[in-house]
Formats: C-alpha cells, structure tokens, sequence
C-alpha cells in the first residue's frame, strides 16, 4: 500500500510499504477514506520528537471501513464505518475503568522506553515515534487498529467524513480543554492558539457555557475564522501588547481561565523568545514554554490553566511563583478521546456544531509532503488540511 | 542477652526514650497492684481492719473480689506489650474504690479517720495512674508509626506491577514455567523436567547466542511465593516472584526479583542485559497484558526485528539508528 512515512527532519514522502496485517485477536484493519495532518505532527516533522526512525508511518487521524477483525471483537463487522481515536487503549485496566484512556496501562509496547523519560509510560499513539509504541499511523491507505472494540465508533451515513473525521482528536482535544476550565456561567476563557484544536477549544468553551471567549494568534486568517466562526473576540499579539490587553478587556482580574492550545514550538517573539530558542539549540531546553508562562500569569488568581498543547521533555523559566502564590490550578493531558466522542458526536448530530468548518484545504495521499510544507508555513491561508488516500 | 533478657525489659527498651520515667512509674504501679490485690485476697480482714472498714462478711466478700481486679490490672500493666489501657483499668478501678470509700464514710460503723486516710491514698494513687496512663497512649501511638525505615536495599529493589487478577491466577499461571516464554522473548523455551526442576533455554538479545541451564524450585507457597535458582554453574542466579494484595484492594501487587549474586559479569549477566531490572519490567508488563487483555500487545515495530513498523523489508537496515543499537536489537 502507499503511506507517508518520516524520512527525516522537515522530509516526509510516500512511499510503497507491506500492507498491515492482523497482529493480535482484537485488530481490526481499516481502508482509510480520510486522514488529516495534525498540529502535534509539526513537532515530528521538526524533528523535535525523539525515538523517530526513518520509514516510520505517520498520521493519528483516520476513519474508514473495517475491511478485516481479529476473531477477539464482537461489536463491530466488515464494512461498518468507524472513526478511530488516536490513543491506544485496552478498556479494562485501571486507567481505561477511570476514563483516563490516553495513559491505558497496557497499551504501549515500549512501555520501557517512555518510562525512562517520563518516569511511566502512557498509552500508545498511532504513528507518533517507538516511544508511544511504534505503531503505524494513518497518513495511509489502510491502517491496523489494536483494541477495535474499545477504541472505534461507527459514524452514521448521513454525516460526512468531512463532518466527523476530527472525533478522532482534534475536536476532543479542544472540547476536553475547555471541560478541564470547569466553566461556571458568567466566566472568561482566554485561548493561546487559534489552530484547528484552538478553534474548538474556544467553540467548546462557549458550547460548555463561557460567555465571553478570548483567541489569541498572529494569523490574521486564523484570527478570523475565531471571530466568524466561532464568535470569540481576537487579540493578534504581535500587534497588540497581550498581558495589559487582557488584563483591560477584564477589568484587571484576568481571565478566569487560559487553555494552551499551542505547545512545545511556540512562537516567541523578542528577548524570551530567542533566549528559549537558543537553549533548544544547545540542547539545553527541549521545549519552548512560551504561550504556557503567559497564560500562567494572565490568569485571574484562583483560576486555572488548561494545558492541551503538546510538550515532550523540559522547559525553562517556568513561572513556579506566580502560580503557587495565586492559586492556579493547572489542568492537562493527552486527549481521552474514547470518553468524549459519543457524546460529542451527539454534539454534531443535533446540529450543535459542525466540525468541518476548520478544514480549509484536501489533498490527495500522494501530495501529503507539499502539505505537510504548507502547512507549517502557514501558506495559502491555510489551517487544516484533509488527505484522501483512495 | 537474648533469651535472657526478660519480657517487660526487652518491651521497655522498645519504647520511646522520652517515656522512661513514665514507664518506670507504670510498673511500679502494676507491683503495687499486685500486691494490694493479692492482699486483699489473702487477708481481707486485716485489709478491712486496716483500711477502717466494718470486718463483716460483705464487705471480706467485695475486697478478695477487688483484689481479683488489682491483680488482673497488675499483671496487664507489667506484662503487655502497651500497659496503656490497663493503666486506665487502674483508674476505673480507682474510682470504683473511691466510691465504696465514700459510702463507707458515711455510714456508721466505720473508723472515720482511716478511711479518710485511706481515701486521700487512692486519690494520690489515681493521679499518678491517669498521668502515666495519659503519656504511654500518646507514646504508643508514637512507636506505632515510627519503626524502622522501609529498608530497600539497592541491590535487591525487584521490579513491581499491579495486575488486576487474583494471586491464585497469577500463581497458577507462573507456578507452570512452560508459561513464562509467552510472556519474555529473551526466554525460547522452559522444560518441566520433575516436581522441582526445570531446564531453561534462553536467548541473547545481543547476538542471538542461546545459554542453557538447570533450575531448581527453592521455594513453593501457592499464590503468595515462587523462588527459584539456577543449580548449572555456567549460569549462577536466582529469581523470585511475590504475590500480594495491593493497596486499596485493587489487584494483586506482583513483585520479581533477579540476583545474580556476584556473577554480574557471568555470561547470564551479559545475556540479560545489563540492567535485569529492566528485563524483569518488561517481563512483567507483558504479564499483567496477557492476563488482563488476553494477549501482549505488538505494534508494527515491536515483531520487526528492528524498529521499522512500515518500511519495506528490502530499504531496511538493522542498527542504522543509534537507538536501535542501544537496545541491541
């Protein structure tokens, strides 16, 4: 089959590799009708993530049709459509009985490897480096899925892929940022990243009952699709001076919550921001905290910070003080997608919200490395790209 | 000392230092008892005369029956491990008397003087049991928490998993060594060769070198304990795995331990890697999958010799990544 494998750093390319077969009784093997490229794929891409090795499959975003089950899954059959999260998860340990599926405890094969930097290891990702457990991902025309009848949810035919694809992460992603703010009626979400995640983070924020919703970006696109589509107000930072804007626009308290939809590659302007790059250079800091050290001192005192941007290893200057003697919670994790995409599709049923309005470009399998270009770039306006691999 | 020391001495000295007057105190306290209660059995009618009460049956009846009650408190006191609670049987024995005192005051065939005297003892008496008593419940409180450290002896720190079955499964599954290949992939195959004995072939992550051995059961406790050694002299080791309940009740807490005694550098020591702890972890992860989701999970990396979940057998090349080399795969 054909599938866009890492190469190395900023060289991806679709190549011709063995189909994938059933490996354990619960697999089932999905033909892939739409994938996407994530965010948090940039940062492989970057070369930021360790334990890469070339020819790996990327891509954590699928859905399709079961073509092939493992003899262990009994609730699903050949040719039902499912959405497939992106973690990995047994159903039965004692992570998977607490809905806190993204760190399933039986689930990553190179437990050992993760352990060793993160002192235990979450649930394996599909095509997210041999730490998360060297799966292959979706960026493809058919993928093996571990726990079928844990993980994938069958989508019905009057929605399209379009519509339903981002159950697979995204959507979860922003929803369960905007949850972890536990939003009271009457509060002020502020969100660092305007990205697809941001985008329903802040859609879910008001969805979730926040009445009023800050985005904050440099893209004047993204900023846009913040306001028209979403119906937040907007702060380009590179224009306006962020922490004294917010700390005007409420009334000198700050926002009741700030969700870090942005991560590890934040985008750092001036002093701080070419400190944190220089340190990453020297290997000295892996990641670059900015977007998280401003919404940590943005917060209103007693408020919370809602991490869902991707961080690998360390930072530095992290603001320990501001937030022990506030008060602020800090909430965060990888996405428990298999707890949120029933009710969440519910969401898109009943017309609450129709994900598909963050999708600015398709491209089919075989241009997936021009769109992993372009969308690091930021070129052509654009925001987020879905692949058709048939 | 030993044997030799006696029981309140050996019981004393584990108690907190801060104590000592107290407890020294205490014991004085149960002799005393002992020997009023053995008084007041054996001689209730000098008892009754002295303490200037009427010398009649009733009242020889009540004193033998108190006396029972001063020995019993007395012999709590010298030879419980916590003297505490019997110390405040003293003070309900103390107000019971105080009581019987106070009646005996107010009738009138009593020596007023003597039971008033009598009276003013066991107050002073009481005041010292409530004391004594009030310090040794605080301090065993104390000793409670405040044994030794929980001593983990680097060397011998086993690997641990939770798995949530109970210990008899878990027992039943590993007690069958011809199991344990499904859960290691160092371990190529393990014969039953008698009740106690098995043969082990074993494979080198390294270079795919396989070592033999023999191993003996040294130790049997269905689901709580297996331990094990090896008896070939090309391979000295021992092993461990323990079943207990885990915190809370929720699962079996199943920790294994690897010794190589001295024979780090032997060839097992190399074979297994260089950290057994590791090898151990492994083994007992993929243990807690089997047994909780019927299966150790692969990925497309973990059945390629190699970490290459898509690459197309004929572009791949075993060590071309620097990890690859470190895990000696």
């Amino acid at each position: 089959m054909r599938a866009n494998c890492w190469i190395g750093t900023h060289d991806v390319r679709v190549e011709t590799v063995p189909d994938p077969k059933i490996l354990n009784q619960r697999d089932a093997i999905v033909k892939i009708t739409s994938s996407a490229i994530c965010g948090s794929d940039l940062h492989l891409y970057d070369g930021f993530v360790p334990t890469m090795e070339s020819g790996d499959i990327l891509g954590h975003e699928f859905m399709g049709e079961i073509v092939e089950l493992g003899r262990g899954v009994q609730n699903l059959k050949k040719g039902d459509r499912v959405v497939v999260p992106f973690p990995i998860a047994c159903g039965t340990c004692f992570s998977c009985r607490h809905e806190l599926f993204s760190v399933c405890e039986n689930s990553n094969p190179n437990a050992w490897m993760a352990e060793k930097m993160w002192g235990h290891a979450p649930a394996g990702i599909f095509g997210y480096s041999h730490l998360l457990g060297g799966f292959a991902g979706g960026q493809a025309e058919y993928a093996r899925v571990p726990f079928a009848d844990v993980g994938p949810i069958k989508v019905p035919e009057n929605l399209t892929d379009d519509q339903v694809l981002f159950l697979s992460d995204i959507y979860p992603t922003g929803y369960m940022g905007a949850d972890m703010c536990n939003i009271q009626p009457g509060d002020t979400i502020a969100v660092w990243g305007c990205g697809p995640v941001g985008q329903f983070a802040m859609k879910s924020a008001f969805l979730l009952g926040a009445e009023r919703v800050i985005g904050i970006d440099r893209f004047p696109e993204r900023l846009r699709m913040a306001r028209e589509k979403v119906g937040a107000e907007t702060i380009n930072y590179e224009e306006t001076d962020l922490l004294p804007a917010l700390k005007e626009m409420t009334g000198g308290r700050g926002p009741d919550a700030c969700i870090d939809a942005v991560g590890m590659e934040a985008h750092a302007p001036g002093l701080l921001g070419a400190y944190d790059r220089a340190k990453q250079a020297l290997m000295l800091e892996t990641d670059r905290p900015i977007a998280l050290r401003e919404a940590i001192l943005a917060c209103r005192n007693g408020g919370t910070v809602s991490v869902i941007g991707v961080y690998g290893g360390f930072i530095d200057k992290f603001p320990a003080g501001s937030l022990m003697n506030r008060s602020i919670t800090i909430r965060t994790g990888q996405c428990h997608v298999q707890k949120y995409m029933k009710p969440l599709l519910e969401r898109i049923q009943k017309g609450e919200i129709d994900p598909s309005f963050v999708i600015t470009h398709h491209l089919p399998l075989s241009q997936t490395p021009e769109g992993y270009a372009m969308f690091k770039e930021k070129q052509d306006n654009c925001i987020k790209i879905v692949l058709k691999p048939h | 000392m030993g044997r030799q020391q006696s029981l309140s001495k050996r019981r004393d000295d584990r108690r907190n230092c801060n104590v000592q007057t107290e407890t020294r105190i205490a014991n004085g306290l149960g002799w005393l008892s002992i020997g009023l209660g053995l008084a007041e059995i054996a001689a209730p009618r000098t008892m009754a005369n002295l303490l200037g009460l009427p010398n009649g049956g009733r009242t020889r009846a009540v004193l033998r029956l108190y006396g029972m009650r001063e020995v019993a408190a007395g012999v709590g006191i010298l030879t419980q491990e916590n003297p505490a609670p019997w110390l405040w049987s003293r003070v309900g024995g103390d107000v019971l008397d105080l009581s019987s005192l106070g009646k005996a005051m107010a009738s009138d065939d009593t020596e007023r003087g003597r039971v008033g005297a009598a009276a003013a003892a066991v107050v002073g008496i009481t005041a010292l049991d409530v004391y004594c008593a009030k310090r040794l419940s605080v301090a065993s409180q104390e000793n409670a928490s405040s044994g030794p450290d929980t001593h983990l002896d680097a060397k011998h720190i086993g690997s641990s998993v939770i798995i949530e079955k109970s210990p008899e499964e878990i027992y039943q599954f590993w007690r069958n060594f011809e199991n344990l290949p499904r859960v290691s992939r160092q371990i190529e195959s393990i014969h039953v060769t008698g009740p106690t004995t098995s043969h082990w072939k074993v494979r080198s992550p390294l270079g795919g070198a396989v070592l033999e051995w023999d191993a003996d059961m040294t130790e049997d406790r269905p689901n709580a304990l297996i331990s094990w050694r090896s008896t070939s002299s090309s391979a000295p080791h021992s092993g461990s795995i323990r079943f207990e309940r885990a915190t809370g009740g929720r699962g079996t807490k199943v920790t294994a331990h690897i010794d190589f005694g001295d024979g780090m550098l032997t060839k097992v020591g190399k074979l297994l890697g260089k950290v057994p702890r590791e090898q151990a972890n492994v083994t007992l992860h993929n243990l807690k999958q089997l047994l909780e989701t019927g299966e150790v999970l692969h990925s497309e990396a973990s059945i390629h010799p190699g970490m290459h979940p898509g690459v197309p057998p004929e572009k791949y090349q075993p060590g071309s990544n620097a990890l690859s080399a470190a895990v000696g795969k």
